[in-house]
């Protein structure tokens, strides 16, 4: 008998499932400046967006392509820019207006090695204290980091609702290694997919206060051009919108940002789990490096060592407790990524140094091995 | 007209400077709203950093205060998204040509529907006085304390050779030709640009030893030469003239107008 083909198969790029998983979250404007190791997902929504009744743009650099997705977003529409290292770190002033003015928006990072030009054709995870810090002051950010191609559309579609939902940019933190990752997928039936959208003011426009402070800390955003006039702006401001020098207003603003993230961290916080519950070397990873060492923790474990993996989904807000939860029993944590040791800091201040932290980084642009990390957690 | 109507009179007064001729393009830009009849709720004024960039604060429309230099890439955005909305940017010298000067030109290369008013006062006012693109050989700023020995954009030239639709400069002493060319901006369907000659006598003005603002409009009105008469002029008599006119009123398809045409493509290959 002849099988069916399952027609939610697909053969896909981690950067094709970045761009189809945009278009399912209901995305429909793209603005960005070519960069590898990124490049693909400004083509393949250059080829998408008008037959969908989406827009793509290509600005004449990153700061503007950023720009022109938050006045998108602003508009109403679910945008994104995507990029690479030099252009991220372009993007910064206006992710740092977005984070201020509370417009929702996905920046898609797809790290090359850096600083500067770097590797521009090769992986790096160098930029995960950049997408925390890069832009200057207090504020609010989220980061998720994908480690397959089925994981890179499920979390761009999370990345939007996650940004609608909070108000918020949200940073997609790939790499190249996923980006150009070719898997076979099967995708979810868009019925099934869960959309959520910005929370729109009941007020009438009279009575409408952008960044109104009560009790869900995020304030019901308008379009622009629908009825409510208000004023956006990068300066501090109250709950009017307009700036303001009164310290107190700031300060309660200020506050509710970043409680933002404080208060629902729990909601945004995602990590999987490998081989932990009897573990006595917990070895913690992300993005494509998390592949190495799933087999590193096997092959631990035939030899006998009881090695479990910790895989952080959302790396910002910083999954602090998840390693609370899993690190007292351990004899001691690897911590593996294609840096100099960003996340085992943060690792490192999560258990208060109570445990060994071993490192395993890479920063020529060649992928951590297993064996790399197997003998790291043997050792 | 009800000047009123159209301000947020809760945030007066304003910042703007005794003498600043800021103020004057603003009341140009309500008067020909008025005159068009645009609804508030139809427009959006959206600004960089600067003095001239605190214009939309004041006005009950849909206003966005951008990153510095930044106002047209937000606009671009906005506009393909609500491409009903009336767009109206509002910029300084340094905002929209030191800065901003790549995405001018580029929006103006793209002939996005959308218009800028620059309010060029050869200066960066609102940080002190420090020299702007537009800033004459010579004269005097915070950052060139000996004079300033680079030379000048000419902005209405530059959007003309960028390719903007509709280029003109006026004075805010020549009010008349100033509304007139802001509302042949407002009613292109293109990349719209208004360069208005405005006096920062705070920040420029007293160290170069110009005056007052009055002085400075005066200036102007002595100053300025249509862009005819312009055209017959030597070099050397045009030394030092501020050249007034529409510099470019062209008919040509809008970014928007050439994007449906790729969907119309797009939807044929792909259907
Ligand atoms: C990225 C960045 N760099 C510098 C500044 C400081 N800054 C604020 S306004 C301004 C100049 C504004 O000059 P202009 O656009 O001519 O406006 P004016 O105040 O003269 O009306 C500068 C340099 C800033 N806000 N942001
Ligand atoms: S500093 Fe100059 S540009 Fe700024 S408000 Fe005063 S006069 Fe106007
Ligand atoms: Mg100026």
């Amino acid at each position: 008998m002849e099988k069916k083909p399952n027609p939610n198969v697909r053969m896909w790029q981690g950067n094709v499932a970045c761009a189809e998983g945009a278009i399912a979250a209901g995305c429909r404007f793209f603005a960005g400046y070519p960069i590898t190791p990124s490049s693909e997902i400004a083509e393949v929504l250059a080829l998408r967006f008008p037959v969908v009744g989406g827009h793509f743009i290509q600005m004449e650099d990153e700061i503007a392509a950023m720009g022109a997705v938050i006045g998108g977003s602003l508009g109403g529409a679910k945008t994104m820019t995507a990029t690479s290292g030099p252009g991220f770190s372009l993007k910064q002033e206006n992710i740092g207006f977005a984070a201020m003015a509370e417009v929702p928006c996905v920046i898609v990072n797809v790290q090359r090695g850096g600083p500067s030009t770097g590797l521009p054709t090769h992986a790096a995870q160098s930029d995960v204290m950049q997408a925390r810090w890069g832009t200057h002051g207090d504020h609010p950010i989220i980061v998720l980091s994908p480690s397959s191609v089925r994981e890179t559309y499920d979390l761009t579609v999370r990345a939007f609702n996650l940004a609608e939902k909070y108000r918020m940019p949200v940073i997609l933190l790939s790499d190249e290694i996923i980006g150009h990752l070719t898997e076979k997928i099967e995708i979810p039936d868009p019925s099934t997919i869960e959309i959520i959208d910005r929370k729109k003011p009941i007020d009438t426009p009279e009575n409408y206060l952008p960044y109104k402070m009560d009790d869900s800390d995020i304030p019901a955003m308008a379009n622009f051009g629908e009825g409510y006039r208000y004023h956006v702006t990068g300066l501090a401001h109250d709950e009017t919108g307009f700036p303001t020098n009164d310290p107190e207003k700031i300060r309660a603003q200020m506050l509710r940002l970043n409680r933002k993230i404080q208060r629902f961290r729990d909601d945004i916080v995602e990590v999987e789990t490998f081989n932990t519950d009897d573990m006595d070397v917990l070895v913690i990873s992300f993005g494509s490096t998390a592949r190495s060492v799933k087999r590193a923790v096997i092959n631990a474990r035939e030899k006998g060592v009881k090695a479990g993996l910790l895989r952080l989904k959302t790396i910002w807000p910083f999954p602090d407790k998840e390693i609370e939860a899993l690190y007292k029993p351990v004899r001691k944590i690897v911590v593996a990524e294609m840096n100099l040791g960003q996340i085992a800091h943060e690792v490192e201040w999560a258990t208060r140094r109570e445990k060994p932290v071993v490192r395993v980084n890479k920063i020529d642009g060649e992928p951590i091995t297993p064996i790399e990390i197997y003998e790291a957690i043997i050792s | 007209m009800d000047y009123l109507y159209y301000l947020r009179e809760e945030k007066m007064p304003h910042i703007w400077c005794d003498g600043c001729g800021h103020g004057i393009i603003l009341k140009s830009i309500l008067r020909v709203i008025d005159k068009l009849g645009w609804e508030k709720d139809d427009i959006a004024m959206v600004s960089g950093i600067g003095c001239s960039s605190r214009t939309p604060g004041y006005v009950d429309f849909n206003t966005l205060h951008t990153t510095h230099g930044r106002a047209i890439a937000f606009a671009t955005g906005l506009k393909i998204v609500k491409p009903n909305l009336h767009i109206i940017i509002v910029s300084g010298d340094g905002d929209a040509t030191a800065i901003g000067g790549n995405h001018f030109i580029h929006a103006a290369r793209r002939n996005t529907d959308l218009t800028v008013i620059i309010y060029n006062n050869y200066i960066y006012g609102m940080t002190g006085g420090q020299a702007s693109p537009t800033t004459p050989i010579g004269k005097k700023a915070s950052t060139a304390p000996y004079g300033n020995p680079d030379a000048p954009f000419d902005i209405s030239r530059l959007a003309q050779a960028a390719g903007a639709a509709y280029v003109a400069r006026s004075t805010v002493y020549h009010v008349g030709k100033t509304d007139r060319y802001i509302e042949q901006a407002f009613l292109k369907r293109g990349f719209s640009v208004v360069e208005i000659m405005t006096p920062c006598p705070t920040s420029y003005g007293r160290r170069n030893k110009e005056g007052n603002g009055v002085d400075m409009i005066m200036f102007q009105k002595k100053n300025s030469v249509g862009i005819e008469r312009a055209q017959k002029m030597s070099e050397e008599e045009l030394q030092g003239k501020i050249i007034t006119g529409v510099f470019v009123d062209k008919e040509q398809n809008n970014y928007l107008q050439r994007y449906k045409e790729v969907i119309d493509k797009a939807k044929q290959i792909n259907q």
